[in-house]
């Protein structure tokens, strides 16, 4: 299929040189090479700039209320687990208003696809601090710098029982595509943390790996059963090393030639390297001085990604079961269980 | 006797609720008409013994029952602090030192039966008695008949072989009052055994031991013969001819679903979050499986309306039930249904509010909130049961209305209604009337949007999975022709307009408004809403005037303003302040609107009412 069998006759009203232009692209292409098609699709969003995108996608699209994305899709997968459901979410939609539903998405792994737009601030109300925002980031609410310790989404999602986890950046289209595609074909709830940059009201929050060059140094794109190699000149590697005295262990940077360097399995259930993975880097967001005391890359691509039983498809096995035992199957047939005496 | 009102009060933890129900049934399966009310602490287990702990179980049975009564002719009390409870209702801590036949909540001749295990000093002090004999401290007068029984005692004494300890013995002295109470109204024992193994067939160890203590209170009963005579029913069943059984208002209501959900041929969809008093609805539909119904215990009350928003949006007859404090939680979301135009059924079960308020108890307080409670202009269907038996029936057409009309409709019924029992003709699914969806017709692929209606402007519903009708649907406001977001200052004020005219034609096929009970006088007029027809009803026919019920709120039914006109005073009596009296002023500011409110958390009393009438019209 062609990626503009994906596209609605909508004008793309996001501003101009806002992340969400490529990540609209990323997922018409995405969609295309999935190869559902539209009228099988469902894309479920709240309420933020995210939360335009299935306005611009010619499938099944609601645009809902903010922060219950989530709920309204688990509604759709639900009753109608044949489709496949999409969510588009932000940080503030999904971690703050939506935050009940978000983690109990995962929590319950309801076979959906969620993409959930990281930028760090509020765009369409112009310009708040979000729940990832760094402690200290001074916005419009506020203008001393937050006092809030900000959420990593990873954290999260992992403390939720999160089956599947992929980060990607805006301008990484082919990274974003890939995530996309593996977020559909993962049975369960998938996760995909887009970083974007918001143009207007926090523009340059992923900078630091914006660029082709800085991206290289500073990002690992981890892709199942490949070595962890990065770096400009793909001479580094990644490693585990347990500190003798506190028994902690940490990620590190090693040669590529060391013996130690790790080969990525995202389909391990134990997701204690998975958190070591997807948390590398993250502490630059903790606090706006926060100071970079390791050279560990930011983990792109799909960091982990396990097999469970999905929501959607135990509610509906259930009932099938009991249907199949019970004898009364309509509401005639029901009523003549009951104890009953005529007049 | 006519019809007979019998009071179980016992500690929460005594299976009043149980012998209550089980009596219903066992007098309902006998031909009587029965309504009951069911009435209990918010806490599951209180003190032991003590007043907050009393939980009680109130029937009426006979011939035109409209009430679970006001004054009990039959009371059972397990302990002292019951015997408090159920004499002097919620003014137990004001003894009144004269039997008062007004205001009594007994008969002058009632026959009271009290476990005198559980009169000792000690049960008195728990029960906040200040002397040694509770029934003089309680005033109550000589006509009324004690009957003493050592019911701890006895059943103990019925039990001794079963091996039991203690305390399960004395699990079932429920039991010995209940084979008591139908020795007394003479109804057979193995029908009543007859219920008892259906109720334990899952715990089948209880049947024997409760069946023994049963059968043994009814022996008990007949050997007291001498001091008490068997109450004998004059009355007959004036019911249709059918198939009848009894039924609670909360099962009624799920059943009403499920009912619709096959008629209409839809899939039957549940998001719901537990909350008093309205559980039993998402308990009863979880165990329906077997009627395909998929049931989603939700986060929270958002995701429950949010959850079924979803699978409305998704093709299917989509539900959400909660109580007032839930409506509140739900209200963004139900206006964005209404701003979707998609079918959506909530059902509002009204308890004691506001906030947490009375949990257990009944009022009527939610209809403002179920009319406006939104933000924006978001005109909703609201429709309210009258009976425990009729939630069937509103709960039904609740459905049709949604799916007809691509509408939120929203189901008030309440804490009595949802927790009484009534007896219930049985429908067949097929005299029950069509409900036709409002699918898109196939002429419309390919060149379908949201916007698109009928000539009664009903939008047409299309959803996931159907070719050629991909469409984008929203909570922004939406432009009148393509179904896009749109801004336009004209085309908000033509769809807030359209979206009201939506709802006002639901009234062009609704049935007309109906005085019950015609006394041919136009001089008083009681009007009602609601759960509470019985008492109106009771007290309309006690006072001589007419009565209208209404269950179709909003919209009206297309005469009432015709109906209301030819009387001279017109009552509107609820359990609220005079929110529906507000609402018909508002409607009809010509008319001569007077109310009779209660706002304490019970059912009305028929006599007050009555009262209250007489004195208005002196």
């Amino acid at each position: 299929m062609e990626a503009s069998q994906f596209k609605s006759d909508q004008y793309v009203r996001f501003c101009p040189g806002c992340g969400d232009h490529a990540i609209c692209m990323a997922l018409q292409k995405a969609m295309a090479q999935i190869g559902i098609a539209p009228h099988q699709v469902a894309v479920i969003s709240g309420i933020g700039c995210s939360s335009r995108m299935p306005h611009y996608l010619n499938t099944y699209g609601f645009n809902t209320i903010h922060g219950r994305g989530g709920a309204v899709a688990t509604g759709v997968k639900t009753s109608h687990p044949e489709l496949t459901v999409w969510q588009m979410s932000g940080d503030g939609d999904c971690l703050a208003i939506g935050g009940n539903h978000f983690i109990h998405e995962i929590r319950r792994n309801v076979d959906l696809n969620v993409c959930m737009f990281n930028n760090r601030i509020y765009g369409l109300t112009k310009g708040q601090y979000s729940p990832t925002s760094a402690k200290g980031f001074v916005s419009k609410s506020s203008p001393f710098g937050t006092v809030e310790r900000p959420f990593i989404p990873a954290q999260l999602v992992l403390g939720a029982g999160g089956t599947f986890f992929a980060r990607t950046l805006d301008v990484d289209v082919p990274t974003t595509v890939d995530c996309l595609v593996a977020a559909q074909q993962h049975k369960g709830c998938s996760i995909v943390e887009c970083l974007v940059n918001c143009v207007i009201f926090n523009n340059g929050t992923h900078a630091w790996i914006a660029d082709r060059e800085q991206r290289a140094e500073h990002a690992i794109i981890l892709k199942h059963g490949e070595k962890m190699i990065f770096g400009k000149d793909r001479d580094k590697g990644l490693a585990v090393e347990i500190d003798p005295v506190t028994f902690v262990p940490k990620m590190i940077v090693v040669p590529t030639d060391d013996p130690r360097v790790l080969v990525h399995d995202a389909h391990q259930p134990d997701p204690t390297l998975h958190r070591f993975l997807a948390l590398m880097g993250q502490h630059r967001f903790v606090s706006v001085n926060a100071e970079v005391t390791d050279d560990l890359p930011v983990a792109l691509g799909v960091i982990r990604s396990v097999e469970a039983e999905t929501y959607d498809e135990a509610v509906n096995d259930q009932i099938a079961d009991v249907r199949a035992k019970s004898k009364a199957k309509t509401f005639d047939e029901l009523t003549a269980t009951l104890e009953t005496w005529t007049m | 006797m006519k019809n007979i009102v019998v009071r179980f009060c016992g500690d929460s933890g005594d299976g009043m609720q149980l012998t209550g129900n089980l009596f219903s049934s066992l007098s309902a399966i006998l031909g009587h008409e029965i309504s009951t009310l069911p009435d209990f602490p918010a806490e599951i287990r209180a003190p032991q013994g003590t007043l907050g702990g009393v939980s009680g179980f109130q029937v009426e049975l006979g011939s035109e029952v409209y009430t679970p009564g006001d004054k009990a002719d039959v009371i059972v009390a397990m302990n002292a602090a019951a015997l408090k409870v159920c004499t002097l209702g919620s003014h137990f801590n004001h003894p009144q030192a004269h039997f008062d036949d007004e205001f009594a909540l007994y008969h002058r001749h009632a026959i009271v039966i009290v476990d005198t295990d559980s009169l000792n000093d000690k049960d008195l002090e728990k029960a906040q008695y200040h002397t040694e004999n509770p029934f003089t401290e309680l005033g109550i007068p000589e006509s009324v008949q004690i009957v003493p029984v050592a019911l701890t005692t006895l059943t103990k004494e019925a039990l001794k072989d079963s091996g039991l300890d203690n305390k399960a013995m004395l699990k079932s002295r429920n039991m010995f009052a209940l084979g008591l109470i139908c020795w007394l109204f003479d109804e057979p024992m193995d029908e009543a055994i007859h219920l008892l193994e259906d109720k334990f067939k899952k715990k089948p160890a209880l049947i024997a031991p409760n069946t023994k203590v049963m059968v043994d209170g009814y022996n008990y009963g007949q050997n007291l013969a001498l001091s008490v005579s068997q109450i004998h029913f004059d009355g007959h069943p004036n019911e249709a001819h059918g198939t009848y059984t009894s039924i609670a208002g909360n099962k009624a209501t799920a059943w009403g679903l499920i009912a619709a959900a096959e008629k209409s041929g839809k899939h039957l969809f549940l998001g719901s979050y537990p909350i008093t008093p309205a559980t039993d609805i998402m308990h009863e539909l979880a165990a329906r499986k077997d009627m395909n119904v998929m049931v989603v215990q939700a986060e929270d009350e958002i995701a429950g309306v949010c959850t079924a928003i979803g699978a409305a949006f998704a093709g299917d007859l989509a539900c959400t039930s909660t109580s007032g404090p839930g409506l509140s939680l739900k209200s963004e979301a139900v206006g964005l249904a209404v701003m979707a135009e998609l079918p959506l059924v909530v059902i509002d079960v009204q308890r004691g509010g506001p906030s947490t308020g009375l949990p257990t108890k009944t009022e009527q307080t939610d209809l403002l909130q179920a009319l406006y409670g939104r933000n924006g202009e978001c005109p909703a269907v609201v429709i309210a049961a009258s009976t425990s038996a009729n939630c069937f029936d509103y709960a039904y057409e609740a459905c049709r209305l949604a799916l007809e009309n691509m509408t939120p409709v929203i189901l008030l019924t309440d804490t009595y209604l949802a927790n009484g029992t009534a007896l219930w003709r049985i429908p067949q699914l097929a005299e029950l009337p069509e409900i036709h969806p409002q699918t898109v017709p196939e002429e419309l692929k390919d060149r379908y949007n949201p916007a698109l209606r009928d000539e009664r402007g009903v939008r047409y519903w299309a959803y996931p999975g159907m070719e050629g009708y991909q469409h984008r649907n929203i909570g922004l406001e939406r432009d009148a022709e393509r179904g896009t977001i749109s801004t336009n200052p004209e085309n908000h004020e033509q769809m807030v307009r359209a979206r009201q005219r939506k709802i006002a034609q639901v009234a062009d096929r609704l049935p007309e408004l109906k005085v019950i009970c015609a006394n041919g006088q136009n001089e008083v007029l009681l009007v009602g809403w609601g759960s509470t027809e019985g008492h109106l009803h009771a007290a309309a026919n006690e006072l001589g005037c007419d009565l209208v019920q209404f269950n179709y709120i909003h919209p009206l039914p297309k005469n009432t303003h015709e109906v209301l006109r030819q009387y001279k005073r017109i009552v509107v009596c609820e359990l609220n302040t005079g929110q529906f009296a507000a609402y018909l002023r508002a409607n009809f500011p010509d008319l001569p609107i007077e109310q009779y409110n209660e706002i304490q958390g019970q059912p009305f009393a028929v006599e007050r009412i009555v009262n209250f009438v007489k004195s208005l019209v002196g």
